[in-house]
């Protein structure tokens, strides 16, 4: 397998959806060799490097899926690939790096990245030694099928089969088109869009992505396959959860990468007109990205930083923190593949409200849904949830059903099922 | 006869530490003390220390030739008190020799002048009562916040008594004018007015150590020099400038110290300069014409205005959501609240804030513990909101003491056991005493 991320370091959903649909596999006696980059220091000439099961810091409270760890060898490609930047904004960094002698700052608000002066600097150069030291592994490893996540690896999986000859299984998380609109990069597309037809069998994270590929890549749709996310069994964190409150008025949080793609002015505007209303609520927008700066001038601009906090990217037990704190919860992506943050809202007990351009409104009932661009839905909702109790005591009731039955065993199930179709 | 005056700004904010968005209503405590303690204790062995020897040693040399002034900001010198009491006793030291004049400023180093008279007058009383306290002087000269001036300012200043007023000799206040001349304020004339002559402060402050700039090295005699080319008729040169320029702005190695041990030298030898306080040339001198500064002007970065506390959208919004609260205080006694008032109030957390980042950036980053503007913003926010909190938990009490009596009377009513002493209450002031009374009765009452 080959993906961007895997935890501990994870940014974004693509970590939290491998190692999810990773475990699911390994409780189905699936053997795998899952392959990630990461930049090593200049000390380190090894291009790939296995790292041991006992060298993973996982914090989860999974103590019996520690022997299944046996069954995974991870490798790490130096490289300077980091996940969810495109071409410009990878240049942009890798050259800022530079400039500020590749020091690594451990920053909750600011991006910073570590990088290594020893890797290229052009994010397509990137991809393609990912590619080469993905085909080498290939070659010296047996394996059944080649499952590649996302655009930064397709030329990995593309090499990978064609050195090995096995069968290549594409993932979708996301495309070219969830992430920039209609300004999309055509080198990037154009290596999607391979990937898709080299690949023997597509797999999509929802029907609304499957459409894209289907309509705007112009893949066969005999071969493309929906196999929803799903989201893990809440880890039990009493300590959290019995937290005193300290802040009376009811929270609403957005929480995800600070992006175009996840809609965060719809927020700002909707908590906007929200407070125009009723001053006793609060906004948080937790996480990191490109629009974070933007946010905080609009926010600033409207005049409402009394009322609108950010907290910056958070980790591990804040997140839970941050939930156990939440009255609502929103989700306004432009275009959301998926989404899985929505379902641990609704794990944690917060009632969600997702835009209805998104993967994961086809597999929810009790949820809110609205149009990203309508910000008086949104801000109806946000205040239908935090005046009207019955409302939120329904969502959280029939919800919690809900997301048990979104098992990552389920898709995993799914993704085999895939696996033994494209072997025989 | 000319003179040159120097004067020295001596000022360290109390910095926030990393308040986050869980911290709110939860920890009252916003202070960066570590840090705090560990800058001031720096500053003050590389600059304040070692500086102020020096102009002992001068003062000793020369006697009464030999003249300076100060302001300390009032957190400043609570700060010297916690961390480090030995720069107390050295500006003693220098009170004591007659040659120092101190002035007085704004209590929190703060931009209270922009936005309440009350709260800028308080802040000055607060100042003044301590710069007389410490070291027995009254100042009769003012300098506001980082040399912030404008008419209706200098209007205010004088009302409060003060005599002399300092600010940026700046070009689009000056236009043609020198800045070499005593001027006055043009509501209130009695306000004299002395301007920072900024090309030959920068010198000693900015340029002394860079070795790109055409006129280094800087010598006494260059300067010297520099000042005998004035015209003959313009009076003063003013020198204001930070105090951190000798051993921190300028390293001790780029030779500041010996540039400043050898200049009255210079001065008395080769001009007919002398050093004067602002309090002897407002003796001295009568202003030449009134300027007009219908918008504040400052002496930060290159456009000497309120751009580096003020004007784009964080920093706005930080100022007003801050001064908002002032209403809400009024009539608070909680000694906490009224202290956080002050330090949260100091200019700096606005500097901070700053997005002109480019030429102006390296003196912006210098203490700025925050990487970007925007950490600084969130983080005041973030303490902002935790002090509005307190605020309105703590000041929900009425305003005149008519009022508080009956908030004191509404629990004891509510009580139904008590109701019965309510009966024979006739002296509303007899309250705290019939309150003490209440609390055996329902005692005794439930038993």
């Amino acid at each position: 397998m080959f993906g961007w991320e895997f935890p501990p370091h994870i940014t974004g959903g693509l970590g939290t959806a491998c190692y999810g649909l990773t475990k699911g596999l390994l409780k189905k006696n699936v053997e795998i060799i899952f392959v990630v980059p990461k930049a090593y220091g200049d000390e380190d000439t090894r291009s790939a490097r296995l790292i041991n099961a006992s060298d993973f810091t996982i914090n989860f409270n999974d103590n019996i899926f520690q022997e299944y760890w046996k069954r995974i060898t991870y490798l790490e490609i130096g490289s300077n690939l980091i996940p969810y930047v495109g071409p410009e904004e990878f240049s942009r960094l890798t050259s800022q790096a530079e400039l500020e002698a590749t020091t690594w700052k451990k920053n909750i608000v600011a991006e910073k990245f570590e990088f290594s002066g020893r890797y290229g600097k052009n994010l397509f150069d990137e991809v393609s030694r990912y590619a080469l030291v993905g085909s080498a592994i290939a070659a010296s490893n047996t394996f059944d099928v080649i499952h590649a996540h996302d655009w930064l690896t397709y030329p990995a999986g593309i090499a990978s089969k064609s050195v090995s000859g096995k069968p290549l299984i594409v993932h979708i998380h996301a495309t070219e088109f969830d992430r920039s609109g209609e300004n999309i990069n055509p080198d990037v597309y154009e290596i999607e869009r391979k990937g898709m037809e080299v690949a023997d069998k597509v797999i999509t994270v929802s029907n609304l992505t499957r459409n894209i590929v289907i309509e705007k890549y112009g893949i066969n749709p005999d071969k493309v396959f929906t196999v929803h996310n799903a989201v893990e069994k809440a880890a039990d964190k009493p300590e959290i959860i019995e937290n005193k409150r300290y802040i009376q008025e009811k929270i609403v949080t957005f929480l995800g990468r600070i992006t175009f793609q996840k809609g965060p002015d719809y927020f700002v505007e909707a908590a906007n007109k929200v407070l125009m209303k009723d001053k006793n609520v609060r906004f948080v927008m937790a996480g990191k990205g490109d629009m974070l700066n933007k946010m905080i001038r609009r926010v600033a601009q409207l005049r409402i930083s009394q009322k609108f906090h950010f907290t910056g990217f958070l980790e591990g037990d804040d997140v839970d923190r941050m939930f156990a704190l939440s009255d609502v919860y929103v989700m306004p992506s432009v275009s959301e593949p998926f989404g899985i943050s929505p379902l641990e809202a609704m794990r944690s007990n917060v009632p969600v409200v997702i835009s209805k351009q998104s993967g994961v409104s086809e597999v929810l009932n009790h949820a809110l849904k609205v149009d990203f661009w309508d910000i008086d839905a949104l801000a109806d909702s946000i205040y239908g949830l935090i005046h009207y109790p019955a409302l939120k005591k329904t969502f959280l009731k029939w919800g919690k059903e809900e997301i048990n039955n979104l098992k990552w065993e389920n898709a995993a199930e799914k993704v085999l099922e895939i696996y033994q179709d494209a072997t025989s | 006869m000319r003179s040159i005056c120097f004067y020295f700004q001596v000022h360290q904010p109390f910095r926030l530490r990393t308040y986050r968005f869980f911290d709110i209503g939860a920890d009252h405590n916003y202070y960066d003390e570590y840090q705090n303690r560990h800058i001031i204790r720096r500053v003050a062995k590389k600059c304040y220390l070692p500086t102020n020897q020096v102009l002992l040693d001068l003062i000793k040399e020369y006697g009464t030739a030999f003249k300076v002034s100060f302001s300390i900001s009032g957190v400043a010198l609570e700060q010297f008190k916690m961390y480090i009491p030995e720069v107390i006793d050295s500006f003693k030291r220098l009170a004591d020799t007659g040659c120092v004049e101190f002035l007085a400023e704004t209590y929190s180093h703060s931009l209270s002048a922009l936005k309440s008279k009350d709260e800028f007058n308080r802040q000055v009383q607060k100042q003044k009562q301590m710069i007389t306290d410490l070291f027995g002087q009254h100042p009769t000269t003012f300098r506001n916040t980082e040399l912030i001036y404008s008419d209706k300012i200098g209007e205010m200043v004088a009302e409060m008594g003060f005599k002399t007023m300092l600010t940026e000799g700046a070009k689009h206040v000056l236009g043609w004018k020198s800045p070499n001349y005593m001027y006055c304020n043009n509501i209130n004339p009695k306000l004299k007015l002395l301007l920072k002559n900024f090309q030959l402060s920068d010198d000693i402050a900015f340029r002394f150590s860079q070795q790109s700039w055409p006129e280094w090295p800087l010598t006494t005699e260059k300067f010297v020099g520099w000042l005998n080319q004035i015209e003959p008729n313009q009076e003063t040169v003013n020198l204001f400038m930070d105090y951190e320029t000798f051993g921190e702005h300028q390293w001790a190695e780029t030779g500041i110290f010996n540039f400043m041990k050898a200049l009255p030298g210079q001065v008395f030898a080769n001009s007919n300069f002398t050093f004067n306080t602002p309090s002897e040339l407002a003796k001295n001198l009568q202003p030449v014409s009134a300027i007009n500064v219908p918008y504040p002007c400052s002496w930060a970065d290159e456009e000497r205005d309120l751009t580096a506390w003020l004007g784009n959208d964080l920093q706005d919004e930080a100022f007003d959501a801050l001064y908002a609260i002032e209403e809400k205080l009024k009539g608070c006694t909680d000694e906490n609240l009224l202290r956080d008032w002050l330090y949260l109030q100091t200019s700096d957390h606005f500097y901070y804030m700053c997005t002109k980042w480019f030429s102006d950036g390296d003196v912006h980053k210098y203490f700025n513990p925050y990487g970007t503007p925007y950490e600084a913003f969130i983080n005041y926010m973030n303490v902002l909101s935790d002090f509005l909190i307190r605020v309105e938990n703590c000041c929900k009490s009425p305003q005149t003491p008519l009022e508080n009596e009956i908030a004191e009377q509404k629990p004891t009513i509510k009580k139904p056991v008590v109701k019965k002493k309510v009966a024979k209450k006739t002296t509303p002031k007899k309250e705290p005493a019939s309150k003490k009374k209440a609390v055996p009765v329902t005692k005794s009452g439930k038993k």
